[in-house]
C-alpha cells in the first residue's frame, strides 16, 4: 500500500474514532443529565386523551377525505401526466420543453446525476443534428438510453458440466423468494432439474414460502432449521446437486440491509461456499425492487462490493414504477439487468429488453 | 456520496456575506440547490415543487440575523420546514372507547407489512394493551405461518383461517371478544395500487371490521412512487397513519416526505431494525436532517452509542489525554469503529469533516492488512512497539502476511498518530458541531 494513503487511512480512523469516543460520550452523559432533570412524561393520559374524541368519530370509511386533499391528489396526478405531454403542440424547444423532459427522468427514478448527463448529451445531440420540434426530443431521448443499455451480455449461464448455482440477494422485501420461483418453473420447462436453497434461515417461515412454491413449480427444496447456519443450506444444496448430474441450484438468501456489515460478511461466506465446486456458480443476482428510488444505486454498489454481482433482477415493474434507478446502476456499475418482473405468474419474469424498458419509462 | 446541502449552500453564500437581507435572486439560486438536494433523497418531483415555494415564501421575509450566518439561516428555514410538513402526532394511535380497537395495515408487496404486524403488538403489549394478530395475507404463500411464528415469539395470539380475508376479519372481531384481545392487528396481503379486483376486496374488508387506524406501511428507500401508492391507498381505503420501515439502511428517505404531503396523516411509526423490538416512534426532526444530508449526527450517534461501551470509551478517553495509546488500544477501536458499518457511510455521516475527506475513497481491505499486522505481534510488542527489532519484524510480516516495509510504514505512521494525538489531547481536540439537545 502507499505510505501517504495509509497514514491518511490510519490517521482517519484514529480521529474517527476518538471522535465518536468523545460524541458518544458527550452525549450519554447528556442524555442522562436530561434524564435526571426531565420527570417521565404521563404516558396513559396522553393516550386516552387521544383516544376518545378520535374514537367517537366515524371509521375513516364513511369520512371523505377533506376537498383540498383531493385538490392536491388532481394536481399531483395532472402534473405527472402532462411531464411529457407538455412537449407536444410545443412550438419550440424552450426552458418549458427542457424542463418537462428532465421532470419526465426525474419522475421515473433516473436520479439527478444520470438526469443532468442525459440532459447535455440530448442538448448537444439536438444542437447537432438541428432538431426544432420538441417532440423529437422524446424520441432522441429514447434513442440515445437505449444506446447507452445496448451491447451487454444479458443471459444467464449455465455451468459446461455439472450443476449450475445461481445466486440471489438483496435487501428486505424486493422479491427473491418469488423470482426464485418463477425462475425455477423456467428452468423446468427448458429440461433442467431445479434444486432449490432455502438459506433464508433468518426470516420466519422463509423456507416454508419457498417449499410452497418448490411444491407448485415441481422443484426439489433443501431447506435447514430456522435460525441455522445458512451457509451449511448452500453446502448441503450443492452437495445434492452434484450427485444428481445437471440442473439449477437456486440459492434464496435472507433479505438484508448492504449497511449491516455482519449479514454481508455472511453473504460473502454464502457465496465462497456456493463457489465450491468450481465453475459452479454461474449468477450472483441482485434483485431490486422497481419502486426503489436512488438508494438502489447505493444498494448495488455494496452488494457487488461484497459477493461481485453479476445482474440486476428488477422486480415490479407491473405497477406505475419505472425503476429508472436501473440506468445509473448499469452506467456507474456496468451490471447489466437480466431479468424483468411483470407480474404475479411464473411466466411473468422475463429478459430485460432496452428497447420495451426505454419506452415504457415515458408511458 | 451526495454533497450535503451545507456544502453546495458555502458556494452560493461566500458572495452573500455582509448583506442585510436575501434578495429573490439570491432565495432562487439557493432554491434550485435545495431542489437538487431533496430529488436527490428521494422526494417527490411534484412535492419538492410545492414545498420550495413554501421555503421560498418564508425566506423572503427573512431578516438575516447576526447569529446565523444566511446558510445557515436558509437550512434552518428548511429544516423547520421539512419537521414541520413532516411532524404530527407520532406514536400513538387512535384507540377505540369500546375494545376492539382494530388496526389495519395495507401496503405494497414487500414494504415489510408482516414484520411491522408483529413489531407494533410488540408494542402493544409493552404498552400494557392485549393485541390479537390476524392473518389476512392468504396470498403470499406461508406469510400466516410467518406471522405465527413472529407472535410465538412475542406471545401474542395469532388468529386466521384459510378461508378469504372478509371472513379472516370478521372471525378475527369475533375471537377477539371470545378471547378478551383488545387491540386486532390485521395483516393483509401486499397489492398494486392500480389491481382493481384487490384493492376492492381491501374495500370489503375495510368495510367488515371498520378499523379505527388504516396505516399504510411503506418503505424508506421508495422512490418517486410513493407519492402514486400513497395518493391511490388514500383515495380508496383511506389512510390514518403511516408506519415507514426499513429506515436502518441509508436511504436519504425523501418518502417520508412525499407520503406526509399526500396524505397528510402523521407517520406514527418507523421500523429500525431486524428485531422484533426495532420499531419506534417516528422523529421527524431526525427525518428532516436526514433527508437534507446535513451530516446525519443523530444516527451516527446512535451508532456510536450501540457500538461503544461507555466505560470502554472513558478508559479510552483518558488514554488518549495522556497519550498512552498503545497499538492494542488501537486494535479495539477499530474494531469499534468497523461494528458501526462501512466506514464510507460513517465518515459521510461526520459533520464538519472537509468535503475531500468525506468524499475519500476508504479501501475497507487496508484495514485488513492493519488488523493483521497487530493481530501477528505479541501483547508485549503491542504496548510496547520499540522492542521491535528485524527479526521480530520478519516474524510479524510472516504471521500478517505482508512484508518488512508494511510493519515498518505501519509502526512509524503509530507513532506519527500518537504525536497528533498528544498534541490534540493538549486542549486542542477538534471541536465537533453537537446538536442542541
Amino acid at each position: 500500500m502507499s505510505p501517504t494513503l495509509a497514514a491518511v487511512l490510519l490517521i482517519g480512523i484514529f480521529v474517527l474514532a476518538a471522535a465518536l469516543t468523545w460524541l458518544g460520550l458527550g452525549l450519554a452523559r447528556r442524555a442522562k443529565r436530561l434524564e435526571e432533570a426531565e420527570p417521565p412524561p404521563p404516558g396513559q393520559p396522553g393516550v386516552d386523551g387521544h383516544g376518545g374524541p378520535t374514537a367517537v368519530a366515524a371509521p375513516p370509511a364513511a369520512a371523505p377525505p377533506a376537498p383540498g386533499l383531493r385538490d392536491r391528489l388532481g394536481k399531483t396526478r395532472a402534473a405527472l401526466a402532462r411531464s411529457l405531454g407538455a412537449l407536444t403542440g410545443r412550438r419550440a424547444i424552450d426552458d418549458e420543453a427542457w424542463d418537462s423532459v428532465e421532470e419526465a427522468l426525474l419522475v421515473a427514478d433516473v436520479g439527478v446525476a444520470t438526469t443532468s448527463r442525459l440532459l447535455d448529451e440530448l442538448r448537444a445531440r439536438a444542437a447537432t443534428e438541428r432538431v426544432e420540434d420538441p417532440e423529437q426530443l422524446v424520441g432522441l431521448l429514447r434513442a440515445q438510453i437505449v444506446q447507452d443499455l445496448s451491447g451487454r451480455d444479458r443471459s444467464l449461464h449455465h455451468a459446461g458440466d455439472g450443476p449450475t448455482v445461481w445466486l440471489f440477494v438483496g435487501v428486505n422485501g424486493t422479491g427473491k423468494t418469488t423470482t426464485i420461483a418463477k425462475l425455477a418453473r423456467r428452468e423446468i420447462d427448458d429440461g433442467r432439474p431445479a434444486l432449490m436453497a432455502a438459506a433464508d434461515t433468518f426470516r420466519a417461515a422463509a423456507a416454508d414460502q419457498l417449499a410452497h412454491w418448490a411444491d407448485r413449480v415441481g422443484a426439489d427444496v433443501v431447506r435447514g432449521q430456522e435460525g441455522a447456519d445458512p451457509g451449511s443450506v448452500v453446502f448441503d444444496a450443492v452437495d445434492a446437486a452434484g450427485g444428481r448430474g445437471a440442473g439449477v441450484v437456486l440459492v434464496d438468501t435472507a433479505g438484508r440491509m448492504h449497511t449491516k456489515v455482519n449479514l454481508m460478511e455472511e453473504l460473502k461466506k454464502i457465496r465462497r461456499i456456493a463457489e465450491r465446486r468450481p465453475g459452479a456458480l454461474q449468477e450472483v443476482l441482485l434483485v431490486i425492487d422497481a419502486t426503489t428510488g436512488q438508494n438502489g444505486l447505493t444498494q448495488a454498489r455494496q452488494f457487488a462490493d461484497a459477493v461481485d454481482v453479476s445482474g440486476v433482477v428488477l422486480t415490479k415493474l407491473d405497477g406505475t414504477a419505472k425503476g429508472g434507478i436501473v440506468l445509473a446502476i448499469e452506467a456507474d456499475l456496468g451490471i447489466p439487468v437480466k431479468l424483468i418482473g411483470i407480474g404475479e405468474a411464473p411466466e411473468d419474469l422475463v429478459p430485460f429488453d432496452p428497447e420495451d424498458f426505454t419506452t415504457a419509462l415515458f408511458a | 456520496m451526495f454533497d450535503s446541502l451545507a456544502d453546495r449552500f458555502d458556494g452560493i453564500f461566500q458572495r452573500l456575506r455582509g448583506r442585510g437581507r436575501l434578495s429573490d435572486k439570491d432565495i432562487d439560486e439557493v432554491a434550485r440547490e435545495i431542489r437538487v438536494a431533496l430529488l436527490e433523497a428521494d422526494v417527490n418531483v411534484t412535492v419538492v415543487k410545492s414545498f420550495i415555494n413554501r421555503v421560498k415564501e418564508r425566506a423572503r421575509g427573512a431578516e438575516v440575523t447576526k447569529s446565523l450566518s444566511p446558510a445557515q439561516q436558509v437550512i434552518k428555514i428548511v429544516h423547520e420546514e421539512l419537521v414541520n410538513t413532516l411532524g404530527g402526532e407520532t406514536g400513538k394511535l387512535a384507540m377505540s372507547s369500546k375494545p376492539p380497537t382494530v388496526v389495519m395495515l395495507v401496503g405494497l408487496q414487500g414494504s415489510g407489512k408482516t414484520t411491522a404486524a408483529g413489531k407494533l403488538a410488540r408494542h402493544l403489549v409493552g404498552d400494557g394493551r392485549k393485541p390479537l394478530l390476524v392473518g389476512a395475507d392468504l396470498q403470499r404463500p406461508a406469510a400466516v405461518e410467518q406471522l405465527r411464528v413472529l407472535g410465538g415469539r412475542i406471545d401474542v395470539p395469532v388468529f386466521s383461517e384459510p378461508t378469504d380475508p372478509v371472513k379472516v376479519a370478521r372471525g378475527a372481531l369475533k375471537e377477539a371478544d371470545r378471547t378478551g384481545r383488545n387491540v386486532v392487528v390485521l395483516d393483509t396481503a401486499g397489492r398494486l395500487q392500480i389491481d382493481d379486483a384487490l384493492m376492492a376486496e381491501l374495500r370489503r374488508v375495510r368495510d367488515k371490521v371498520g378499523p379505527h387506524d388504516t396505516l399504510l406501511v411503506v418503505d424508506a428507500m421508495t422512490g418517486q412512487e410513493a407519492v402514486n401508492v400513497a395518493e391511490s391507498f388514500d383515495h380508496e381505503i383511506g389512510l390514518d397513519g403511516v408506519i415507514l420501515t426499513k429506515i436502518d439502511g441509508d436511504a436519504r428517505g425523501g418518502a417520508a416526505l412525499s407520503v406526509k404531503e399526500v396524505v397528510g396523516k402523521p407517520i406514527l411509526f418507523a421500523g429500525t431494525g431486524e428485531k422484533l423490538d426495532d420499531f419506534e416512534p417516528f422523529h421527524p426532526d431526525r427525518m428532516a436532517s436526514r433527508i437534507l444530508g446535513m451530516g446525519d449526527v443523530l444516527t451516527l450517534i446512535e451508532k456510536a452509542e450501540a457500538a461503544f461501551d461507555e466505560k470502554e470509551a472513558a478508559k479510552a478517553e483518558k488514554k488518549l489525554r495522556k497519550g498512552q495509546f498503545t497499538l492494542e488500544d488501537f486494535l479495539d477501536q477499530m474494531q469499534q469503529v468497523r461494528k458501526m458499518g462501512p466506514l464510507q457511510n460513517l465518515v459521510g455521516m461526520m459533520p464538519g469533516l472537509p468535503k475531500e475527506a468525506r468524499q475519500a475513497e476508504v479501501d475497507e481491505s487496508q484495514l485488513g492488512r492493519i488488523e493483521a499486522i497487530i493481530r501477528s505481534m505479541t501483547p508485549e510488542e503491542r504496548r510496547n512497539p520499540t522492542i521491535i527489532n528485524g527479526s521480530r519484524r520478519l516474524r510479524i510480516a510472516r504471521g500478517s502476511g505482508t512484508s518488512t516495509q508494511d510493519v515498518n510504514g505501519m509502526l512509524k505512521q503509530f507513532k506519527m498518530v500518537q504525536q497528533m494525538m498528544r498534541s490534540m489531547s493538549k486542549g486542542k481536540m477538534p471541536r465537533l458541531p453537537v446538536p442542541g439537545p
